[in-house]
C-alpha cells in the first residue's frame, strides 16, 4: 500500500502536557511513533492543514517558563519554524497578553491560508497566511460580554470555532461563556446559549456563562450543531437560536468531547465522564458513543478499549480523520492514545504511557511519508 | 547579561550578551537593548505587554529583581545581570 505513489498514510500529532509526538501509520491499525518535540513544553493546540501540496502541522506550544508560542511544520516534524515576532501576540492596545493556544482551525478547503485560532485569555483570532500571522477578532475582544467571562476549570478560553461553508456564519464556544454566534463572518457576536443550562449559576438559563465545553458541526444540515456542555449533551437545528438535549441513552451527560463525521450527517461522537465531581468514564469503563441518528440513540463502543479507566479524555484529545470510514482517534489524562479505522467499532491503542494527552489531530497524507525521527534538539530552543 | 543553556540558541549559540554603557541603565532598558536582535529570545523573557515572565528570575548583583524593582531596577555599567528559570512544573 504505502509504496504506491499515490497511495494514502495517515498522520497522528498528540500534543501532552510534555510535548508533542507524531504517529504514522498505513492501515491505522499498526503505528509508529516520533518525538517528543518540544519537550517539557505542553502543547494545547494542534492544527494540520492539509490544503496545500504537503501538510502543514501546526502547534501551541507553552513552557511555563518561556510562555506561550505557535509554530509550524511543512515537512512532518524534522524542523520547526517560530515566526519572530509571534504569530499571536496581543496588540499594545488590548493590555492583555497570551496565555495559551487552545485552538488551531483551518478553515474551509474554499478559503486557502485561512486559519483561526481560539485562545486565552478568551479571544479568538485569523491569519491568512496558513497560521505564520494572525490578528485579534476585535468584535469579540470588544464585546460588552467581555468582563463576565469566567474561567473554567482549565483556564477561561476560546476552545471551539465552527465555520460554515459560506465563512459568514461562525460559531465559536467558549468556558465560562457559552456560545457566540457572528452572522457577519466574525464582525460581531451575539450569545446563542437558550436550552443550554448553567445550574452552576444562581440563574441555571442565562443568555450566557454557560460551561460548554465542545461543539462540533453536523456534515451536512445547516444550522446544525451539536454540544458537550459542563453536564448536558444538546443539539441545535436553527444555528443555535434553540437548544435540546440530546443526551437520553449516554450513561452520563457530562464530558469534554465533540466529534462530527466529516462528511454523513446525524453522526457525532462522545466520551461521556461520570459526572462535574466524579471525572473518571462511568463505572471506569471506558467507553465511545455514536449517534448515527443526530442524538435520538447512542451507540457504546468499547472494543479494544482496557477493562479499567480512571482518567478523563479532555476536549480537544479526540479527532477524527477524513478516510472511508472515518477514523476515531482519541487519549487520556493517563498518557494512553486509541485509534479506531471503523468510526469507534472497534479501537486499538497506539501509545501508552505518555505524558497526560491534551490534544489530538489526525490527517490522510498523500503518499507514504513518514515523520523523520527528530529529537528535542530540532525544536526551537526554549520552546 | 547571562543566559541560561535552554535561551543560548536563540541568541545565535552566545552565552552573554553586552550592550554598550553610557551609565546605569534598567534592567527594562537592557533587556531592550540586548533582545532588540533576537526577537524570539526577547519573547521567552518579555510578554507583549513588557512584564516579565513569572517563571522567569532576573538577578542583579546577585539579587532577584522582584524584590528590588522590579525591571525598573538600576543596572551600573560593567554589572553583570544573571537570567534563570525559576524551579517550577512537575
Amino acid at each position: 500500500m504505502g509504496t504506491m505513489a499515490n497511495a494514502e498514510s495517515y498522520i497522528l500529532a498528540i500534543g501532552t502536557k510534555k510535548g508533542l509526538w507524531l504517529a504514522h501509520s498505513e492501515d491505522r491499525k499498526e503505528w509508529s511513533l516520533t518525538g517528543p518535540h518540544f519537550l517539557m513544553s505542553e502543547i494545547p493546540s494542534i492544527g494540520i492543514d492539509t490544503r496545500g501540496e504537503s501538510p502543514r502541522i501546526m502547534v501551541g506550544v507553552r513552557s511555563e517558563h518561556w510562555g506561550p508560542t505557535v509554530a509550524h511544520s511543512d515537512d512532518l516534524g524534522a524542523s520547526w519554524t517560530e515566526p519572530e515576532h509571534g504569530a499571536i501576540s496581543f496588540p499594545e492596545d488590548a493590555g492583555a497578553a497570551l496565555e495559551r493556544v487552545w485552538q488551531i482551525y483551518p478553515d474551509a478547503d474554499s478559503r486557502p491560508g485561512v486559519v483561526w485560532a481560539g485562545c486565552e485569555p478568551i479571544s479568538v483570532w485569523k491569519s491568512t497566511d496558513g497560521g505564520e500571522h494572525f490578528e485579534l477578532n476585535r468584535g469579540l475582544w470588544d464585546h460588552p460580554h467581555r468582563s463576565e467571562w469566567g474561567a473554567g476549570y482549565g483556564g477561561a478560553a476560546a476552545h471551539s470555532i465552527v465555520v460554515d461553508p459560506s465563512g459568514e456564519k461562525v460559531h465559536i464556544a467558549m468556558s465560562t461563556g457559552g456560545v457566540y454566534r457572528s452572522l457577519d463572518g466574525g464582525a460581531s457576536w451575539e450569545a446563542r446559549n437558550k436550552g443550554i443550562s448553567a445550574y452552576f449559576m444562581p440563574d441555571p438559563n442565562p443568555e450566557f456563562g454557560q460551561c460548554v465545553h465542545k461543539i462540533a458541526a453536523d456534515a451536512a444540515v445547516d444550522g446544525r450543531l451539536y454540544a458537550q456542555n459542563h453536564h448536558g449533551v444538546y443539539r441545535t437545528d436553527d444555528g443555535g437560536e434553540n437548544w435540546e438535549s440530546i443526551a437520553e441513552g449516554l450513561p452520563a451527560d457530562f464530558g469534554f468531547v465533540m466529534l462530527t463525521h466529516p462528511r454523513r450527517s446525524g453522526t457525532a461522537w462522545v466520551i461521556p465522564l461520570k459526572a462535574d465531581g466524579e471525572r473518571i468514564p462511568p463505572d471506569a469503563r471506558l467507553a465511545v458513543h455514536r449517534t448515527d441518528d443526530a442524538g435520538a440513540s447512542w451507540k457504546r463502543l468499547e472494543t479494544g478499549l482496557p477493562e479499567r479507566e480512571y482518567n478523563a479524555v479532555l476536549r480537544d484529545a479526540a479527532s477524527v480523520d477524513t478516510a472511508e470510514p472515518v477514523g476515531v482517534y482519541f487519549g487520556t489524562r493517563g498518557g494512553a492514545v486509541y485509534a479506531s479505522a471503523d468510526e469507534g467499532e472497534s479501537f486499538s491503542e497506539v501509545v501508552s504511557h505518555l505524558p497526560d494527552v491534551l490534544c489530538v489531530r489526525a490527517a490522510v497524507v498523500r503518499g507514504a511519508a513518514a515523520p523523520v525521527p527528530a529529537d528535542a534538539a530540532a525544536a526551537p530552543a526554549g520552546g | 547579561m547571562v543566559l541560561p543553556g535552554v535561551l543560548q540558541p536563540l541568541a545565535g549559540g552566545q552565552s552573554v550578551l553586552t550592550a554598550p554603557a553610557g551609565g546605569a541603565v534598567t534592567v527594562d532598558a537592557l533587556l531592550d537593548a540586548v533582545t532588540g536582535d533576537y526577537p524570539v529570545l526577547a519573547r521567552r523573557i518579555r510578554d507583549e505587554t513588557g512584564a516579565l515572565r513569572r517563571y522567569v528570575n532576573i538577578y542583579v548583583n546577585g539579587e532577584e529583581v522582584r524584590r528590588l524593582r522590579g525591571l525598573e531596577t538600576e543596572v551600573a555599567a560593567g554589572q553583570e545581570v544573571v537570567i534563570i528559570q525559576s524551579v517550577a512544573g512537575g
